[in-house]
């Protein structure tokens, strides 16, 4: 079977296509403001505003024109143990659109924003009481980009595949020019000097793990839709590509590992009545992917707050000293904003490679022979 | 003598600061300068190897930017938890 380059193309296509962008008009119900919130919308809540813009939701916001808020509603699925508050159904799906930007109830599910639940579905009973959290399986806007990146990957990767595949010895072609050098980095830069000789087993997580964690930092930069989801500066995704590595490293360790965790090669003392030395090394196991999970979130996390902070200071001066100091404060705002997103750009690739390298090392000290 | 103008102030406008929130703050600047100084060893060192040995840039390059990256891990282990101190 040829390799589905021009399908994945076709699929994306077919995926945009569906995705029609929702205004609040359009679902039937109109955002009206009371005089109570006209006076609320004046004020610029800065914390609110960048906060909001890092985090996961449960529909892609667009824009808001004033009153108008327009987003692009995702698809939420819950599971929950308590058939008998939403209509006798365990299952649900349905598009996101029906809360109504966190306004109404829908099969006694709402979107809370009390403070222990902030922005997540909650069960609610007949007098509106919120119980708790049903299994959340929802494709948020975090997942969407996800999903939206490994798209991309898959068309690229297979293109520059097929191409590699057809001219086989000759000069690389189209696609192959941009990502052949990166794997032959990965491969002599990374793999080969931290693994060994047997490197050729651990070339498909490390590349895997490279390409996504990269293509998903540089997608988060752009601010335009279908770009600009906060994919690794979401803990949950990092958590589990930080579980690939771990999973990996001690799957594929070997007899020589192991030893060295539980009967390391230290005075007898360390290990025997109280094995100190075999717990110490217990913990290095755990500490190590977490390490890597905190330092990947917290580099991609700062980034996206500080350039939402700087394009926030201009709405912030506005508000304290009214429209002109805005304005006088936008051309520095902008300024230091280019430079921070030059600079996440930098930070990106740096992560990227530091995960892999890190990575391949831990794959490396797993399969090592004994010395 | 900084520390008690500052605690006897934080007793007065009690409700508007916490010490938890002063704890954090300190503790995220001093991290601050803290990832500063080691990463700013580390440049230092790398500009002189470099000086010795022009032809080795690249290598000494690669080795620069891991061992910032993982000091700069460490400092963002601190700034998490302040940040847990304040936000949660």
């Amino acid at each position: 079977m040829p390799l589905p380059g021009k399908w994945i193309y076709y699929l994306i296509l077919l995926v945009f296509c569906q995705i029609k962008i929702v205004s609040a008009q359009e679902v039937g119900y109109y955002e009206k403001h009371t005089p109570a919130d006209e006076h609320v919308e004046e004020e610029f809540d800065a914390g609110k505003f960048v906060i909001e813009h890092v985090l996961d939701a449960y529909d892609w916001h667009i824009a808001s024109l004033g009153d108008k808020h327009y987003s692009i509603p995702l698809p939420i699925i819950l599971y929950s143990s308590k058939p008998e508050l939403h209509n006798g159904k365990k299952f649900h799906v349905f598009m996101s659109s029906k809360f109504h930007h966190g306004h109404s109830d829908y099969k006694g599910f709402r979107i809370s924003h009390t403070e222990k639940h902030n922005n997540k579905i909650v069960e609610v009973d007949q007098q509106g009481n919120e119980l708790g959290r049903p299994v959340d399986l929802s494709l948020t806007k975090s997942v969407a980009g996800a999903i939206f990146a490994s798209l991309v990957l898959l068309l690229v990767l297979f293109a520059a595949a097929r191409t590699a595949k057809r001219n086989k010895g000759g000069a690389p072609k189209g696609i192959q020019n941009l990502i052949e050098p990166v794997i032959i980095f990965i491969r002599d830069e990374i793999a080969k000097p931290s693994i060994g000789p047997h490197y050729t087993k651990f070339m498909a997580p490390l590349l895997s793990l490279f390409f996504f964690i990269l293509l998903n930092n540089l997608l988060g930069l752009v601010p335009i839709f279908p770009f600009g989801a906060n994919v690794t500066g979401n803990i949950s995704v990092t958590m589990v590509l930080a579980l690939f590595t771990f999973f990996v490293t001690n799957v594929k360790g070997n007899a020589n590992y192991w030893k060295e965790i539980f009967n390391p090669d230290v005075p007898t003392w360390l290990k025997i009545p109280v094995p100190l030395m075999p717990f110490l090394e217990l913990t290095g196991l755990i500490t190590k992917p977490f390490v890597l999970m905190v330092r990947l979130f917290a580099n991609m996390l700062a980034g996206h707050l500080i350039i939402t902070v700087f394009i926030s200071l201009i709405f912030i001066f506005s508000n304290l000293m009214g429209a002109t100091a805005g304005f006088a404060v936008s051309p520095v705002s902008v300024a230091f904003s280019v430079f921070i997103m030059l600079l996440d750009v930098l930070v990106s690739f740096i992560q990227a490679y530091v995960f892999t390298l890190l990575s391949a090392i831990y794959f490396g000290m797993a399969t090592a022979e004994h010395h | 003598m900084l520390l008690t103008i500052m605690t006897v102030l934080l007793q007065v406008t009690e409700g508007a600061a916490s010490f938890s929130e002063l704890g954090a703050a300190f503790a995220a600047s001093f991290t601050a300068i803290g990832a500063a100084y080691g990463i700013s060893r580390i440049g230092a060192s790398a500009m002189e190897a470099i000086a010795r040995q022009p032809e080795a840039s690249g290598d000494i390059r690669s080795n620069m930017i891991v061992s910032a990256a993982l000091i700069e891990g460490v400092s963002f282990f601190a700034v998490i938890v302040c940040a847990l101190v304040l936000f949660v």
